[in-house]
C-alpha cells in the first residue's frame, strides 16, 4: 500500500515538474520559456516591486535584459525574492538561473561557492547611516565605538564590519536580521545607534524610514562592494550570455546606442555599430553565443543601455538620485569599462 | 465444508503461498525494503552528482576556519577571530538559554492560568479564559513579532531608559542590572549553601520516618527554607559582605557595565513562555479536572484539609494526567526557539544560517541542526519519559 | 428509653433565623462570584486592576485615536515625522489596511483575474459549509466533491493554463489566499498520511513499523522551518540536475509531511485506546486488514480524537505562517512586505499591520477549535467513563 501511495505521489510530483531534466542551462531556459531569476526581497532601486506588484531596478533589469536577449521579451523573466543567507543555495541547487541580487564579488565566492560572476554592474562601498536628530555632533565613523549597529546576516556587509571595528580598536554591539525589512524596522524602531549596508542600499532604504530627514549617511566608505550579476559554475555558454549582456550595455552606452535611437543606428554604417548590432552581413556574433544576430537590438530596445538603466533606477530619474561616480564610463572618468564586441 | 475437511484430516490447510500472511509480510516489507533504499541511493547518488558539478566541497573541514563575523549575544567567549565551529556553539548554547528560561516561565505562568480557569471567582476565570483563547490561536511568529515591535516602540532611547529598583534601567536596548562581583571569601558562602541542601534532603528524610513510625507531620518546607536561606547569609555577614556590585552607567551610545539582556532574548523568551503557557494551562486544567471528585471527597473524609488533600491527593494524580502532553509542549517551545531568526536573536538556525552563507556547506549544516534538534527533543522527552515512570500509577 | 446514653438530646427548638438574603440579583451575584472570601477578594481586585490597565489605552489606541482614512503615511504619521497627527500621537493605522487590504487578500495575484478566487472560494464554502453541519445528508458525496473534485477543479481555477484561462504563476499568489492554499492542502493530505503512519507504526511488520517510528520521530523532532528551508532550497541538490518545481508545491510538501507526522501521533492515539476485542471480533468475522480497520477500528479511533485532530489542523494552519522565513507572502508575509513601502512607512504601520494578521489568523482558529467542541458534544457517544 504504502509503494503504490509512493508511486502516485512521484506521478504527482513528475506532472508538477517545470522542466525536464537538461544539462545545458540555456537549452533549460528556453524549454520552460523564461528566465528564473533571484532578486532581493526589497531594496528600492535594485529589486522592488511596485504599486502594482511588477518588479523593478537595477537588478531586475539586468534580468529583463538577459530574457530580452533570449526571447525578446523583457517579461519572459520570473523573480524569485531571496534572503542574503538563501541566496547561494538557490542558485547552486538550480532554483535560480541567475543571481542578480546586489552580490560582491568575492574570492571565495568564486571558489569555494562555485560560482562565476558576470561583471559588476554597480561599484558600491560600504557606509554607515545614523539618526543625526538622536546622536548629534557624530559626523565621523569612528566616532561610533560601543555602538549598536544594524546589520543583515549572511553579507560581506557583516565581515567588513567586524573587520572594520577590530582595526580600529573599537567595540561596538551587532544586531543582526534575515531580512532587510526586519532590519529597517528595527533601525527606525531605535533599536540599533547605526545602520550600515552598501551606501547605495543606505540611501535607497533611508526613503522608507519614517522620517527620512532625521537620517545621515556618514562619509567612511569602509570596503569596496564591487556588486553584479551571478551564475553557477559548470555552464560556460550561460556563464557567457551574463557577462556579454553586461558587456553589450556597457558597449551601447559607449557608443550612444539607447532605447530611442536603437531602430535609426540599424541602419548605422559605421562597422562598430554595426557588429554590435548584428546588422554586419556573416556576422555570427550572436549565434556564437547561442542566441540571436540581433540580440544586442532586442536588450536596447527593451531595456536601454547602461546609462539608462542607471538612471532609471537609482541615478536623477529617481527618487534615490545617486551620482554616477565611479559607475560612470571609463571614458568619463569611471570604471565601467565595456569589453570589445567583435 | 473446507475447514470440516481440514479438521478431519488433522493437516494443515493448504494455502497458496500468496494468501499466507506470513509470506505476504515479508513481501511487502521486502518491496518496502528495496523501494527506499532505491530512492535514498537516487538521492545520494543526485547529490554527489550535482554537487561535483557545482565544484561544492564537503566535510566538515569547514569548521575550523575562522568566522569572520560577529555574534551579539554570547554565553561563552566569542569574537570575530573564533572558529565557525564555536559559533555554532555559541548559536547551541543561545537556543539551550532561551529554551530552558521559556519552559520555567511557560511552566509556571501555565499553572497559575490552568488553575484561574477552575477559579470559583468570575473574574479571574474570565480573564484567564481570554488570555488562553488569545494565545492558542495566534501563530508563535505573530507573538513573537508583537512582543519585539510593540515593546521596542514602547521603550525610550538609553539617554532616556526608564529607572528600576536596585540599580536597573530598561531601554530600547534592553534590560540592565548590576553585576555581582563577589570578593573573598565568597567561596565559604556556596559552601554553605551546599550543606543547606544536604541537610535538608537528611531533614526530609528523617521527618518521613518519623511520619511513618509515628504519624506525625513534620514541617519539612518550613524548615529546608530556613536553612537554605539561613545559612548562606550566615556565612555572607560572618565573611564580612564580600560582594560588590557594577552599575550600569551611561556612555554615548549605550550604558556600560552591569549585565545587559537583549530585547530580542527577552522578546522571544516572553513570546514563547506566554505561547506555550496558554498550552499548558489547558492541560492543567484538564488534569485536575480528570481527578474524579471521588477522589477530593475521600480525602475530605479521611480528615485531610483543603491544601492537604490538593497536595497528596489531587495533584499527585492530575500529574500522571498532565506529564504526557507537558513534555510534548517542552518539546514544542523548544523547536519553537528557531524562529528566533525571525527577530535577530543568535540561535542554532541564526548563527548557523550565517555559518551556510559564508561557507556555502548547506547539507552540513542542515546536517548539524537536525542532529542537534533531534537530539534536544530525545533528551527531553528521556528525561520526561523517566519523571513520568516515577510518577506512574504502581498497582499492585 | 434511659438505657441509651447519649450525650447530647437537644430539649428545646433551635432560634429562629433570619431569612436568607436574596439569592438573586446582581449584589448577590457579585457577592458568590467575585467576593466569596478574603482571598477571592484580592483577587478581584487584582484582575479589575489588570483590566482597567489594559482594556481602555486598547480601546484607546485601537478605536479612539485610530485613523481609518488616509491615502498615505501622512495620515498615519505626526507632524514631526512629516505627517498631520499632532506630536504624541498613537492609534491604529487603519488606513494602511484598507489600502492594501486587496494585497493582504491576493498578493500579486492580477487584478483582472480576481473573479477566479472568488469562485474558488465561493465553492469552497459551498461544499464546506453541507460538509460541517451534521444534519445535512449525504455526507459521502460531499466528501468526494470537497476532498478529490473541489482540488481539481479549483486547481485549474486559480493557476489555469487550460481551457481558456490565463495562466497565473505562483510567485504572484500571496496573502490570505496562499495561507488558506496551504492549510486546506496540508489538511486534507496530512489525514490520510497520518493514518497511514499510525497503522504503520503499529503494524507487525518490522521494517515497515521502523520505518514510520524513524519518520515520525524525526520530523516531530525537528522544527518546521529546518524542514522548510529544506524543501524550499535545498530540494533541487538532491534531485536531478535541471528538474524543478513550483516553490509553492515544495512548501506545501513540507508542511504537510510535517503535519502528518503529528497526525499519525494523534491516531495512534485513537488506535491505542480501541479495546482489543474489537480487532479480535473483526477477526472474527473474517474481515481483511483493510476491511477490518476502515470497518471496524478506524470509525472508532477518529472519533475519539477528533479534538486532537482538530488541534493539529489549528497548528498547521498557524505553523503555514512560517512559509515567511522562507520568503513566500502568505498572510504574514504580504503585511511584512508593506512595511517597507515608503509610502506608508509610520511607527504605528509595523504594529496595526501585525494587529490585523493576528485578527485574522486568531478567527480562523478560534473558528476551529469552537467546531471542534461542537463535534465533540455531538459525537460523544459515552466512551468516557
Amino acid at each position: 500500500m504504502k509503494t503504490i501511495y509512493k508511486a502516485l505521489l512521484g506521478s504527482a510530483v513528475v506532472a508538477w515538474m517545470a522542466a525536464p531534466a537538461a544539462a545545458a542551462t540555456l537549452d533549460d531556459v528556453k524549454a520552460k520559456g523564461h528566465v528564473q531569476c533571484g532578486v532581493s526581497t526589497g531594496l528600492a532601486g535594485f529589486s522592488a516591486p511596485n504599486d502594482k506588484g511588477d518588479w523593478t531596478g537595477l537588478d531586475v533589469d539586468f534580468c529583463r535584459a538577459v530574457a530580452s536577449a533570449i526571447f525578446d521579451d523583457p517579461n519572459a523573466v520570473q523573480f524569485t525574492p531571496l534572503s542574503a543567507k538563501e541566496r547561494f543555495t538557490a542558485l547552486q541547487s538550480g532554483e535560480v538561473d541567475i543571481l542578480s541580487r546586489n552580490t560582491t564579488w568575492t574570492i571565495s565566492r568564486d571558489t569555494a561557492l562555485g560560482l562565476n560572476f558576470a561583471g559588476v554592474t554597480y561599484y558600491d562601498g560600504q557606509g554607515f547611516m545614523i539618526n543625526s536628530k538622536k546622536l548629534q555632533g557624530i559626523n565621523s565613523a569612528l566616532q561610533l565605538s560601543g555602538a549598536a549597529v544594524c546589520v543583515q546576516a549572511g553579507t560581506t556587509t557583516e565581515l567588513n564590519l567586524a573587520d572594520y571595528f577590530k582595526a580600529n580598536n573599537m567595540e561596538y554591539n551587532p544586531v543582526v536580521f534575515e531580512k532587510l525589512e526586519e532590519v529597517n524596522t528595527a533601525y527606525d524602531s531605535g533599536r540599533c545607534d547605526v545602520y550600515t549596508t552598501d551606501q547605495s542600499g543606505l540611501y535607497a532604504i533611508r526613503l522608507t524610514l519614517s522620517s527620512p530627514d532625521d537620517h545621515i549617511v556618514l562619509p567612511e566608505i569602509i570596503s569596496k562592494e564591487p556588486l553584479g550579476p551571478v551564475v553557477r559554475h559548470g555552464d560556460d555558454q550561460w556563464f557567457d550570455i551574463a557577462k556579454w549582456v553586461y558587456y553589450a550595455l556597457l558597449n551601447a552606452e559607449e557608443l550612444g546606442i539607447n532605447q530611442g535611437n536603437v531602430e535609426e543606428s540599424l541602419k548605422s554604417d559605421k562597422p562598430e555599430v554595426r557588429r554590435l548590432l548584428g546588422t554586419e552581413e556573416g556576422g555570427k556574433l550572436g549565434t556564437d553565443l547561442g542566441l540571436t544576430n540581433d540580440w544586442v537590438v532586442r536588450v536596447i530596445k527593451h531595456v536601454g543601455n547602461y546609462g539608462e538603466i542607471f538612471e532609471r533606477n537609482v541615478g536623477a530619474e529617481s527618487p534615490l538620485k545617486i551620482s554616477r561616480g565611479i559607475n560612470a564610463l571609463w571614458t568619463k572618468g569611471g570604471l565601467q569599462y565595456g569589453m570589445p564586441i567583435r | 465444508m473446507a475447514t470440516r475437511q481440514t479438521i478431519a484430516e488433522g493437516a494443515a490447510p493448504r494455502v497458496p503461498l500468496f494468501y499466507d500472511p506470513r509470506v505476504r509480510g515479508i513481501a511487502y516489507q521486502l518491496l518496502v525494503f528495496i523501494g527506499l533504499f532505491a530512492f535514498v541511493y537516487w538521492i545520494i547518488g543526485n547529490t554527489a552528482a550535482n554537487l561535483q558539478r557545482a565544484n561544492i566541497a564537503s566535510g566538515f573541514g569547514f569548521l575550523e576556519g575562522r568566522a569572520g563575523f560577529d555574534i551579539g549575544d554570547s554565553l561563552i567567549e566569542y569574537s570575530s577571530d573564533s572558529t565557525y565551529g564555536r559559533a555554532l556553539v555559541v548559536g547551541f548554547l543561545n537556543t539551550l538559554r532561551v529554551a530552558f528560561f521559556g519552559i520555567i516561565t511557560a511552566t509556571i505562568v501555565g499553572f497559575l492560568v490552568g488553575i484561574g480557569r477552575l477559579s470559583k471567582n468570575w473574574l479571574i476565570n474570565r480573564i484567564c479564559l481570554v488570555y488562553v483563547e488569545v494565545f492558542r490561536n495566534i501563530p508563535p511568529l505573530l507573538v513573537i513579532f508583537f512582543w519585539y515591535f510593540g515593546v521596542l516602540s514602547v521603550l525610550p532611547l538609553p539617554r532616556d531608559s526608564i529607572g528600576l529598583p536596585f540599580g536597573s534601567y530598561l531601554n530600547s536596548r534592553g534590560f540592565y542590572f548590576p553585576k555581582f562581583l563577589w570578593g573573598d571569601g565568597s567561596w565559604l558562602v556556596l559552601l554553605a549553601l551546599g550543606l543547606a541542601l544536604v541537610f535538608s534532603w537528611f531533614v526530609r528524610r528523617w521527618a518521613y520516618k518519623r511520619q511513618m513510625a509515628t504519624g506525625e507531620p513534620f514541617p519539612v518546607l518550613w524548615t529546608s527554607v530556613a536553612l537554605i536561606i539561613g545559612l548562606p547569609l550566615l556565612a555572607f555577614v560572618v565573611t564580612g559582605f564580600p560582594l560588590n556590585f557594577e552599575f550600569p552607567a551611561l556612555s554615548t551610545f549605550n550604558l556600560r557595565g552591569g549585565v545587559q539582556i537583549r530585547p530580542e532574548f527577552l522578546s522571544l523568551y516572553l513570546a514563547l513562555s506566554f505561547y506555550t503557557a496558554a498550552f499548558i494551562a489547558e492541560i492543567v486544567r484538564a488534569g485536575v479536572l480528570g481527578v474524579s471528585r471521588g477522589q477530593t471527597e475521600a480525602a475530605h473524609a479521611l480528615g485531610l484539609r483543603n491544601g492537604q488533600s490538593l497536595r497528596l491527593v489531587v495533584i499527585p494524580q492530575a500529574l500522571r494526567i498532565i506529564i504526557p502532553p507537558l513534555t510534548s509542549q517542552y518539546l514544542n517551545l523548544t523547536k519553537n526557539s528557531s524562529l528566533a531568526v525571525a527577530i535577530g536573536y543568535p540561535d542554532l538556525v541564526a548563527t548557523g544560517g550565517t555559518t551556510l552563507n559564508q561557507t556555502g556547506q548547506a547539507i552540513e549544516i542542515v546536517a548539524i541542526w537536525l542532529i542537534v534538534y533531534l537530539g534536544l527533543s530525545l533528551a527531553t522527552a528521556g528525561l520526561m519519559n523517566w519523571y513520568n515512570a516515577r510518577m506512574a500509577l504502581v498497582e499492585r | 428509653m434511659q438505657e441509651h446514653d447519649l450525650s447530647f438530646v437537644r430539649a428545646e427548638m433551635a432560634a429562629v433565623e433570619p431569612p436568607p438574603t436574596a439569592d438573586r440579583g446582581l449584589v448577590s451575584w457579585m457577592r458568590r462570584n467575585l467576593f466569596a472570601s478574603a482571598t477571592d477578594t484580592i483577587f478581584t481586585i487584582i484582575g479589575i486592576a489588570l483590566v482597567v490597565m489594559i482594556v481602555p489605552p486598547l480601546i484607546q489606541w485601537a478605536f479612539i485615536n485610530a485613523q481609518w482614512t488616509g491615502t498615505d503615511r501622512s495620515a498615519c504619521a505626526t507632524v514631526a515625522q512629516g505627517g498631520n497627527q499632532p506630536d504624541g500621537w498613537s492609534g491604529a493605522c487603519w488606513a494602511f489596511v484598507d489600502a492594501k487590504f486587496q494585497q493582504f487578500m491576493f498578493g500579486r495575484y492580477p487584478v483582472d483575474e480576481r473573479w477566479r478566487v472568488y469562485l474558488a472560494a465561493f465553492l469552497f464554502v459551498i461544499l464546506l459549509v453541507p460538509m460541517l453541519a451534521p444534519r445535512v445528508p449525504r455526507k459521502g458525496l460531499n466528501a468526494i466533491l470537497l476532498f478529490i473534485v473541489f482540488p481539481i477543479v479549483a486547481y485549474f481555477l486559480l493557476v489555469g493554463g487550460a481551457f481558456g484561462l490565463v495562466r497565473v504563476a505562483t510567485p504572484l499568489w500571496g496573502g490570505l489566499m496562499v495561507t488558506l492554499v496551504l492549510a486546506y492542502v496540508g489538511i486534507t493530505v496530512s489525514l490520510p498520511l497520518g493514518v497511514l503512519l499510525a497503522l504503520g507504526r503499529r503494524s507487525h511488520m518490522p521494517v515497515v513499523k521502523l520505518v514510520c517510528v524513524v519518520f515520525i520521530e524525526t520530523i516531530r523532532g525537528i522544527p518546521l522551518i529546518t524542514v522548510l528551508f529544506m524543501a524550499s532550497v535545498m530540494l533541487p541538490l538532491f534531485l536531478p540536475p535541471g528538474t524543478s518545481f513550483d516553490k509553492l508545491l515544495r512548501a506545501l510538501i513540507g508542511v504537510a509531511l510535517f503535519a502528518s507526522a503529528y497526525m499519525a501521533e494523534v491516531i495512534r492515539g485513537g488506535l491505542q485506546a480501541i479495546p482489543k476485542g474489537q480487532y479480535e471480533g473483526a477477526d472474527a468475522l473474517g474481515l481483511s486488514y483493510w476491511k477490518k480497520m476502515n470497518l471496524v477500528v478506524l470509525p472508532q479511533a477518529i472519533k475519539l480524537v477528533i479534538p486532537g485532530i482538530v488541534n493539529t489542523f489549528i497548528g498547521l494552519f498557524k505553523d503555514t505562517s512560517l512559509v515567511y522565513i522562507i520568503g513566500m507572502f502568505d498572510l504574514l508575509g504580504s503585511v511584512r512586505q508593506n512595511f517597507s513601502d515608503a509610502n506608508w512607512a509610520s511607527p504605528q504601520t509595523p504594529i496595526t499591520g501585525l494587529v490585523f494578521a493576528g485578527f485574522v489568523f486568531w478567527l480562523f482558529c478560534f473558528g476551529m477549535s469552537r467546531y471542534s467542541i461542537f463535534m465533540e458534544r455531538r459525537l460523544d457517544t459515552g466512551h468516557k467513563r
